[in-house]
């Protein structure tokens, strides 16, 4: 359980420092700034109990933008799709009852887990975008960086992923 | 009152879900009204002492260019007290009048450690505080023109609202005629602002150069902003005016801190003006 706390921990803090230091400054072409830091609701353990991960969420949504100067805007995305993680999974795993403790990531298809971090991050893009411009008549500009954002979101998130989670 | 219980029991997780989202809402609609200064920005211990510390070893690889800048400028300073000069001494007779002199702005320097202009609202952070005399609503430029507004204060750090903001609204005028304009940013380009409300009578030629107008109370007049690049005049108006910028936004090192030692005066004024 200790391992599970400490663990979460470092990720919390490291997500926070690399994308508020990195990948908010990395500017590909010019404009795309992945948020990277929505891989923490991807690796969250599932548990039974899932206030933590609606809280935690939250709180780290709300550093991004005491960072960013961005309002609450990461905050109400992160818990958005946050709360919608588990719905999008058994959707996608066309599975009823839900192993808990069995659960990761890597135990599922490259295809499955593929559509469930797109899926989540082109939520996630979207509500961020739509909130920052916050007018309809934006709404190309919305749709064309989600779009662009979510590519190199998914890319570098799927990277980190298998990069530094430990096969199980 | 058991079914109330059970209710909130039952769904515990989505209301909490409800109560998080409530709460970033409301954060955000909070920030949507100028006015008031927010809660959630970076001009506090933590991120403004993480980005100071980044900082420290960024600058160490713009200090070429912003050598280079900072003697630009004292050149063209150079230059201005040499005009000065040269008509004193036409001067057949001087006359030392204290009560003539006067300071309307006093500048101090400060150094950009976050800076932001690829997202739709642009802030900046700065490395001076309400330690340092700040308050909010004081002008923020540089050599090469206006960089922004600040906004939020802490004891050590300020938050800036750059003019790639869409709360960004700045009073320009042409520098060749004394039409005034606003400018804003439509989100699209970093180097391109948008001049409206200029009059229709208006001549605006494409190379026209852009400068500050002296009716806000934050910034000095005359202050190159930057040219025009191409305009779309239809309907008898002018429809759109983009605005290439003189500074690269993109590139902030060292600012100037402008404070309005008349703003009181000016706005006590205007507003009495209006009172009646």
């Amino acid at each position: 359980m200790n391992n599970v706390v400490l663990n979460n921990t470092i990720r919390f803090i490291s997500l926070l420092l690399l994308q508020v230091l990195v990948f908010n400054h990395v500017n590909i072409f010019g404009h795309i700034n992945p948020m990277v830091y929505i891989v923490w609701v991807f690796l969250f353990p599932f548990r039974k109990n899932r206030n933590w991960l609606l809280i935690f969420s939250f709180l780290l949504g709300i550093s991004i933008d005491f960072f960013s100067d961005s309002a609450g805007v990461n905050a109400f995305a992160i818990t958005f799709i946050a709360y919608f993680r588990l719905p999008i999974i058994k959707a996608i795993l066309r599975k009823p009852e839900f192993d808990y403790v069995q659960f990761n990531l890597k135990t599922i298809s490259n295809n499955k887990a593929f559509l469930f971090i797109a899926t989540l991050t082109i939520i996630h893009h979207f509500i961020v975008f739509s909130l920052e411009y916050f007018s309809f008549e934006a709404l190309t500009s919305i749709i064309f960086n989600t779009i662009l954002t979510s590519i190199f979101t998914i890319l570098i998130s799927i990277l980190g992923i298998v990069l530094f989670t430990k096969k199980k | 009152m058991r079914q109330i219980v059970y209710f909130i029991k039952k769904f515990r997780y989505f209301l909490l879900f409800i109560v998080l989202e409530i709460l970033a809402f409301v954060i955000i609609i909070q920030d949507y009204s100028y006015q008031q200064s927010k809660f959630v920005n970076s001009a506090n211990y933590i991120s403004g002492g993480i980005y100071s510390k980044v900082n420290s070893v960024n600058e160490f690889f713009h200090l070429k260019k912003n050598n280079q800048l900072l003697s630009e400028e004292n050149a063209r300073l150079k230059n201005l007290l040499g005009k000065r000069e040269n008509s004193y001494a036409s001067d057949t007779f001087k006359v030392i009048d204290t009560s003539q002199y006067f300071q309307k702005y006093e500048y101090s320097t400060a150094k950009v450690i976050n800076n932001n202009y690829t997202k739709r609202n642009n802030f900046l952070t700065i490395n001076k505080g309400s330690k340092n005399g700040l308050t909010p609503d004081l002008g923020i430029i540089n050599s090469k023109g206006v960089i922004g507004v600040i906004k939020n204060i802490s004891a050590n750090y300020a938050t800036v609202i750059s003019i790639l903001n869409s709360n960004s609204k700045i009073n320009v005028r042409l520098k060749k005629s004394n039409h005034f304009g606003t400018l804003v940013w439509d989100g699209k380009d970093y180097n391109v602002t948008q001049v409206i409300d200029i009059p229709r009578q208006a001549l605006v030629r494409i190379g026209d150069t852009i400068v500050t107008g002296g009716k806000s109370a934050i910034f000095p007049e005359g202050i190159e902003i930057g040219v025009v690049r191409d305009f779309i005049y239809e309907q008898n108006k002018y429809q759109q005016i983009n605005v290439l910028l003189f500074n690269d936004m993109s590139a902030i090192g060292e600012v100037q801190i402008v404070k309005n030692l008349h703003k009181d005066e000016q706005v006590t004024l205007e507003q009495s003006v209006v009172n009646e």
